[in-house]
């Protein structure tokens, strides 16, 4: 396949970098956990192109395992977003500040 | 241009448009739709990297489940949208700090020797398919990963309806 290595790595770089500027920049919690599950879908090109590169299964094997993982993330992240906007009437990040001393 | 990499380059730009269409949305809506655009074009390039099990786990899973789950807590929390800022205060530092770190990745990644293009068809699936030998794996050798993954889906999924129950 003609496709190189690093232009793979490169849109996965890409798609991680996405993600993280999400996390660090956005204020709604449900966003940023979207924005969680694209640094993991970068994680998962990564390990897929690598074992692909490497001509071993193991990249793939821990690519099921990496969405396993963030399946019950994203379930246990939802949840919790659901407490806090029972309890705190808001889902933004900056406005919950119970623990800033 | 080969057939598949022309297929390439077009899922991964519509992947990192749609990507930078989940973050900048103000609709959270939005961002979930754009999502699940992301997620099937990157279920394409896992097909293109030979990985069909996984593009088929991640069709199923992320753009199944998980959108589900992200759409169903949007409805329930229902907030007004475009109520208010949308990014935090110190969100230009935030953003220095992550083109600071995607130029760090991109040095690296430049100066890595990453320049060999991947294998014309590799001998992962010679034996019977992607399924199989994925499934032949996880039941073999990773036997023990897979459980304890199991067991890790069981305690997340106990937490989230303890979480989610009841008023605190």
């Amino acid at each position: 396949m003609p496709v190189p290595a690093a232009h793979a790595l490169i849109f996965s770089l890409l798609l991680f970098a996405i993600g993280m500027v999400g996390v660090l920049t956005r204020r709604n919690a449900i966003v940023i956990l979207m924005s969680i599950e694209l640094m993991m879908n970068a994680a998962n090109i990564n390990f897929i192109a690598f074992g692909l590169r490497a001509h071993d299964l193991v990249g793939q094997v821990f690519a099921v395992f990496t969405i396993a993982v963030a399946a019950g993330e994203v379930a246990v992240g939802l949840a919790v977003v659901l407490a806090l906007f029972r309890n705190r009437d808001t889902i933004f990040v900056d406005e919950v500040h119970i623990m800033k001393g | 241009m080969a057939p598949a990499a022309a297929v390439f380059y077009i899922l991964a730009s519509v992947a990192l448009l749609s990507a930078v269409m989940v973050i900048w949305s103000r609709n959270v809506v939005h961002s979930a739709i754009y999502l699940v655009l992301t997620f099937l074009c990157v279920a394409g390039v896992y097909v293109l990297l030979r990985a069909e099990f996984v593009a088929a786990v991640q069709v199923l899973v992320y753009a199944g489940g998980i959108l589900v789950l992200f759409l169903f807590v949007i409805m329930l929390v229902n907030l007004a949208a475009g109520t208010g800022r949308r990014v935090r205060v110190h969100a230009t530092v935030s953003a220095v700090v992550g083109c600071a770190a995607t130029a760090l990745l991109l040095y690296v990644s430049a100066s890595g020797g990453l320049e060999t293009s991947f294998g014309a068809r590799t001998d992962l699936s010679a034996q019977g398919g992607n399924l199989q030998a994925v499934g032949w794996a996880l039941y073999t050798q990773y036997l023990l990963p897979f459980e304890i993954a199991s067991v890790l889906l069981l305690v997340a999924m106990i937490g989230a309806i303890v979480l989610a129950r009841q008023k605190y």
